[in-house]
């Protein structure tokens, strides 16, 4: 192992009786060294997080004016999601029935087994209709889109939602709330 | 006969190569390493699965923050910045709002618009270091009457004449819907269909379409 030579220096003689000094190794144990070197390298590697934002694309349809111009779609492809405060999520497939029969609840967890359900169902001609209300949230909307992508559902639209819509959220939601 | 004798070595290795190494490496990875910018609005992007990097350049990023203000920017190189001078040259045209060329050099210095725009000559006399996210009032976008993002992306699609525009997005998790909303009706107006949204990437969840589809070696652009 290394030590300093702390012998005196000079070159004078010593006396007879005098051991002379060994010569030490200049030689350093660089183990410990290494050690540390390697252990920096791990913290920074497990620390430094690979942040290398992506971008999810989005295309938005051209407001028509004129209704007759809007793509119509076969309500039995269709499945209609509605974005709630809380995570909610509601969906309906085709219409909306009068009675509010078919209009169910879901969470971003079931939502996906929903769309697949409903693609299989309709061998691919599914749009899905997406209405976030007011007071869901950015990553909601994100998360609802990305679902798109995850289950590959080419056709789909953001739409605003409707006031018997709305009501029905609300509606749904306080109910929940009170359990 | 006797056998020659083996010289008994010494166990201990010489650690100076690994040493080297260890160093060499760090070091390396240290200076590659490059840092996050440090971001004047804070914004926590949610997860996605899009596979795309966001652009890095040439682009004009909207920020929603999480208690619903929105801000303006652009890219760090100095194509963007001269792109936002003349950003800021037509809404001083525009709105008559008299800036002096110093304001008009201020405001582009600035990290960020975020003000409405009547407020910018103020805004040109805070430095700097002092604007932030949080001391800034945003650009009103809430009512829909006086959606001044329009006016931005008017700007911004004047800027980037001839070429192409990127518009980022990007919102914070908790950001409400109808600021998005309204971002969105501020794009469309000025027709601009397609933007990005700046996300967190995120591993697919197995067993899903879009898994199966990339197992098979197929991207999301592909399908």
């Amino acid at each position: 192992m290394a030590e300093m030579d702390t012998s005196s220096g000079g070159g004078h003689k010593k006396g007879p009786g005098v051991k002379k000094a060994k010569k030490l190794s200049t030689r350093v144990d660089l183990t410990p060294m290494v050690d540390l070197g390697f252990l920096l390298i791990t913290f920074f590697i497990f620390t430094t997080t690979m942040s290398q934002p992506t971008a999810m694309k989005l295309f938005l349809p051209k407001d028509v004016e004129n209704p007759d111009d809007q793509n119509k779609i076969k309500q039995s492809n269709a499945l209609t999601l509605l974005l709630g405060k809380e995570d909610n999520v509601f969906y309906y497939e085709g219409e909306l029935a009068p009675d509010a029969s078919n209009f169910k609840s879901s969470n971003f967890k079931d939502i996906r087994d929903v769309i697949i359900r409903k693609k299989q169902a309709v061998d691919s001609n599914l749009v899905v209709v997406i209405k976030p209300t007011d007071e869901c949230e950015y990553k909601n909307v994100i998360d609802i889109l990305d679902e798109m992508t995850i289950s590959v559902v080419k056709k789909y639209a953001m739409v605003d939602i409707s006031d018997v819509e709305k009501q029905l959220v609300t509606i749904t939601e306080g109910a929940a709330g009170s359990k | 006969m006797s056998r020659p004798k083996i010289a008994r070595k010494s166990t201990s290795i010489d650690m100076t190569a690994m040493c080297d190494v260890a160093f060499l490496l760090l070091s390396f990875f240290i200076l590659t390493t490059k840092f996050k910018p440090s971001e004047a609005v804070t914004v926590a992007t949610p997860n996605s699965v899009a596979a795309k990097v966001a652009p890095e350049k040439d682009f004009i990023m909207i920020s929603l923050t999480s208690d619903g203000k929105a801000f303006i920017s652009v890219g760090d190189s100095q194509g963007d910045k001269e792109k936002k001078k003349v950003m800021i040259e037509e809404i001083n045209t525009r709105e008559t709002l008299g800036l002096t060329d110093a304001e008009i050099a201020a405001l582009v210095r600035a990290p960020f618009v975020g003000a409405p725009i009547a407020q910018l000559k103020q805004v040109a006399a805070i430095p700097t270091e002092k604007m932030t996210g949080a001391s800034m009032p945003g650009i009103p976008i809430a009512d829909t009457s006086n959606n001044q993002m329009v006016d931005w992306i008017r700007a911004a699609v004047v800027a980037y004449q001839g070429e192409k525009l990127n518009v980022v997005l990007k919102g914070d998790n908790v950001a409400k819907y109808p600021a998005f909303k309204n971002i969105i009706a501020a794009l469309k107006k000025n027709e601009q269909f397609k933007f990005q949204m700046v996300t967190n990437p995120e591993a697919v969840p197995q067993g899903t379409y879009l898994w199966n589809a990339n197992m098979a070696g197929k991207s999301q652009e592909q399908l």
